[in-house]
C-alpha cells in the first residue's frame, strides 16, 4: 500500500514538473509552429543556475525565480538573435534550436563537469509528512502544489487577459490575427520569454528530486515531445493532461519495469497518432 | 558518355584509395566515411527528395546492430543474423513511418525525435539483453562468400563495394518515376494529389525505402566496430547525420557524402585535440543553418556557374559596348 501511495504521489509530483516543461514548449509550437529542441536544455540550464545559486547561499525559492528568470532571458536572446532572422524558415529555426541545445548542453559539461549536482531543497520542507503512519515526502507535495498554481495562472492569463487572447488568436489563425493589428512576432517573444522561464524554474524546482546531470536535458525533452504528442500543441488543457499521463506512465514504468520505462511511453502514443492525429485536445494540426 | 565521367572517376577514386592511403588509421577512417556516407544518403531519401526532416535516423542503426548481436549471440550465422537484423529494422521503420507520418511538416521531425529517443531509451535500460550503457559486442566480422574482412584494407573494400551499390541504387530511385512523383509530393502535394497520386502512399514508401537503406548502413557499422552502444544511437548521431545531409546539400545526390567526409574528418580532428566536439557540432548546425541552407554542393555549383559566366561574360560586353556608344 505505502509503495502505491508513494508512486502515486512521486507520479503526481513528476507530472507536475513536466507540466512546467511541456506547457511552455506547447505554447511555442503553439504560436510559431516549431517544437522548441533547446527546451531540455533550458530545463536542465534552470537546474545548474540553481544549484548554483543555492550554492551560493542564495533562499532556495529565490533560486528558483532566479533561475526562471536567468533562462527565461536566454531564451528572448535566443529567439531575437536567431529565430527571428528565420522567420519564416521553420525547418532552419528547429535546427538552430538543436544546434543550441547541443552547445548549452556542452558548455554545462564544461561548467558543471560531469558529476551530478544536487540542488539540496529547502530545510523546512526535507522532513516528511506523517498521516496515520504515512510519511508524505512533504518537498513533492509542495510541487505539485506550486504547478498547480503555475497551471492556474497560466489558464487566468490565457483566458482572462488580453496577452492571452492575442496569444489565442495568434495560435488558431496567424494571419488573421496579424490582420486585424495584433503584434505577432512580439507575443513571438513573450512566449519564448515564458516558456524559457517557466523551464528553467522547473528545472530548480526539480533539482531535489532529480539532480542536475549531463543527460538531464534528452532525458526530459523527448518527454516533453510525448506531452504534446498526447496532449495536443497549442493547448494548456492538453499540455496538463498530457503532463500526469506521462508523469504516471514513466514513474510506475521505472518503479515496475525498469528496463521499459521508455517503452511504456510509446503506447499511448501510438494509440493518439493513429485514432487521434491532433492530440486529446488540440488546437494545431501537429 | 561525357555523363558516366563522375561515376566513373568515382569508382576508380574508391579503388586505388588504399593503394594511396597505406596507413590503417586513415583507410578506417575512410571506411567510417562510407559507412557515414550511406547513413546520410538513406537519410536524404526523405530529407532531400521528399522534405521530410527526421531526427530519429539512428534508431534503424541501433535496431540493426542490437538484433545482429542478439541473433548470433542465440547461435545462428551471420547470414541468418544480418537478414533478420535488415528485415526487422526496415519493419519498425515501416511502422514509424505510419506513425510519423500522421503529422506533416515539424509534427513529422518531433514524432522521428520522440520514436528515436524511445529506442535510444531501450538500449540503455534494458541491460539483460543490451547490456544497457556498457553495450554489447559482435564476435567477428563475417567471410562473406568466403571471403575474410577481417583486415583494414579488405574491410574497405568490402564497405567500398556495398556503398556503390547502394549509391546506385539510391541514385536510380531518383531519376525513377517514383522518384519524380517523390519530388513532387515535396514541391506541391496538393497538386499531386489532384493528380491522382497517392501523396500519403508515396512518402511512406520512400521512408520504409529510407529505412532500409539506413539498416545497411547500420549493419556496415556493426561489422566495423564489432560493438553498439546507446551512445552510437543517440539524439547527436541522428543530428550529425542529419547535418551531414544539409551540410553537403540536400538537394543533391553527392552533397550526403561530402558531408559526410567533412563531418567524419572534423569529428576525428578536433577529437584528438580536445573534448568540446558537441559545442563545434551544435556551432556548425547554427552557422550553416543561417549562412548557407542549400548546402555546400549547390553554393559551390552556384559559384562555379557565376565564374563560368563571368568566363564568357567580357566577350559580350565587347559587343555591346560599342553600341552603348553609337
Amino acid at each position: 500500500m505505502q509503495f502505491w501511495i508513494i508512486q502515486t504521489l512521486n507520479s503526481v509530483a513528476f507530472g507536475g514538473l513536466l507540466f512546467l516543461l511541456s506547457s511552455g514548449f506547447s505554447l511555442i509550437f503553439g504560436l510559431m509552429r516549431i517544437p522548441n529542441l533547446a527546451h531540455g536544455a533550458f530545463f536542465m540550464l534552470g537546474a545548474y543556475f540553481g544549484a548554483t545559486l543555492v550554492e551560493q547561499g542564495s533562499n532556495f525559492w529565490l533560486a528558483v525565480l532566479g533561475a526562471g528568470l536567468g533562462v527565461g532571458l536566454f531564451g528572448v536572446a535566443i529567439e531575437r538573435v536567431f529565430l527571428r532572422r528565420l522567420a519564416g524558415n521553420e525547418q532552419g529555426q528547429v535546427l538552430v534550436t538543436l544546434g543550441i541545445a547541443f552547445i548549452v548542453a556542452d558548455v554545462c559539461l564544461l561548467v558543471w563537469t560531469g558529476d551530478p549536482v544536487t540542488v539540496p531543497a529547502p530545510a523546512a520542507l526535507r522532513p516528511p509528512i506523517l498521516v496515520h503512519g504515512f510519511a508524505f515526502p512533504t518537498f513533492r507535495l509542495v510541487v505539485l502544489a506550486i504547478a498547480l498554481v503555475a497551471a492556474l495562472a497560466l489558464y487566468l492569463l490565457m483566458e482572462r487577459t488580453r496577452l492571452g487572447a492575442m496569444i489565442r488568436a495568434g495560435v488558431d489563425d496567424m494571419e488573421m490575427a496579424r490582420g486585424v493589428g495584433i503584434p505577432v512576432s512580439l507575443l513571438f517573444t513573450v512566449v519564448f520569454l515564458l516558456g524559457a522561464m517557466l523551464a528553467g524554474a522547473g528545472g530548480t524546482l526539480g533539482g531535489p528530486i532529480l539532480n542536475a546531470y549531463p543527460g538531464l536535458d534528452n532525458d526530459m525533452l523527448p518527454l516533453a515531445l510525448i506531452v504534446v504528442i498526447l496532449g495536443g500543441a497549442g493547448s494548456l488543457l492538453g499540455a496538463f493532461v498530457g503532463s500526469f499521463i506521462v508523469g504516471f506512465l514513466y514513474n510506475f514504468g521505472i518503479a515496475l519495469f525498469p528496463d521499459f520505462a521508455y517503452f511504456i511511453l510509446f503506447l499511448p502514443m501510438l494509440l493518439v497518432l493513429v485514432f487521434m492525429p491532433q492530440g486529446l485536445f488540440g488546437r494545431v494540426q501537429l | 558518355m561525357k555523363r558516366m565521367v563522375p561515376p566513373a572517376l568515382g569508382i576508380a577514386l574508391l579503388l586505388v584509395l588504399p593503394l594511396i592511403v597505406t596507413n590503417d588509421f586513415y583507410l578506417n577512417l575512410a571506411s567510417q566515411i562510407l559507412i557515414y556516407g550511406l547513413l546520410a544518403l538513406s537519410l536524404n531519401i526523405l530529407l532531400g527528395y521528399g522534405g521530410m526532416v527526421s531526427l530519429g535516423h539512428a534508431a534503424y542503426l541501433g535496431i540493426v546492430s542490437y538484433t545482429c548481436v542478439i541473433v548470433v549471440g542465440a547461435g545462428y550465422g551471420h547470414a541468418v543474423a544480418a537478414a533478420v537484423a535488415i528485415v526487422v529494422s526496415t519493419a519498425s521503420g515501416a511502422v514509424f513511418g505510419v506513425l510519423a507520418l500522421r503529422a506533416s511538416g515539424l509534427g513529422f521531425l518531433m514524432i522521428t525525435l520522440a520514436l528515436g529517443q524511445i529506442i535510444w531509451g531501450v538500449a540503455y535500460r534494458w541491460n539483460d539483453v543490451t547490456g544497457g550503457d556498457n553495450g554489447i559486442r559482435y564476435p567477428a566480422r563475417p567471410s562473406p562468400f568466403g571471403l575474410s574482412i577481417a583486415d583494414t584494407p579488405s574491410f574497405y573494400y568490402f564497405t567500398a563495394a556495398v556503398f556503390a551499390v547502394a549509391l546506385f541504387c539510391i541514385w536510380r530511385l531518383t531519376r525513377s518515376p517514383f522518384g519524380a512523383a517523390l519530388r513532387g509530393t515535396r514541391d506541391q502535394p496538393r497538386r499531386m494529389r489532384m493528380l491522382g497520386h497517392d501523396v500519403w502512399m508515396i512518402r511512406w514508401l520512400a521512408f520504409v525505402m529510407s529505412a532500409f537503406w539506413g539498416s545497411v548502413a547500420g549493419l556496415l557499422y556493426i561489422y566495423y566496430n564489432l560493438f553498439i552502444s546507446p551512445h552510437a544511437i543517440s539524439l547527436q548521431q541522428s543530428a550529425e547525420v542529419l547535418l551531414m545531409a544539409i551540410l553537403g546539400g540536400a538537394s543533391t545526390l553527392t552533397g550526403p557524402i561530402i558531408g559526410a567526409v567533412i563531418i567524419t574528418l572534423i569529428k576525428n580532428v578536433v577529437s584528438t585535440y580536445v573534448d568540446r566536439w558537441n559545442s563545434l557540432l551544435g556551432a556548425i548546425f547554427v552557422v550553416v543553418v543561417m549562412f548557407m541552407p542549400l548546402g555546400l554542393v549547390p553554393g559551390f555549383r552556384h559559384l562555379w556557374e557565376r565564374l563560368a559566366a563571368r568566363g564568357r561574360r567580357p566577350a559580350l560586353g565587347a559587343d555591346a559596348a560599342p553600341e552603348a556608344g553609337a
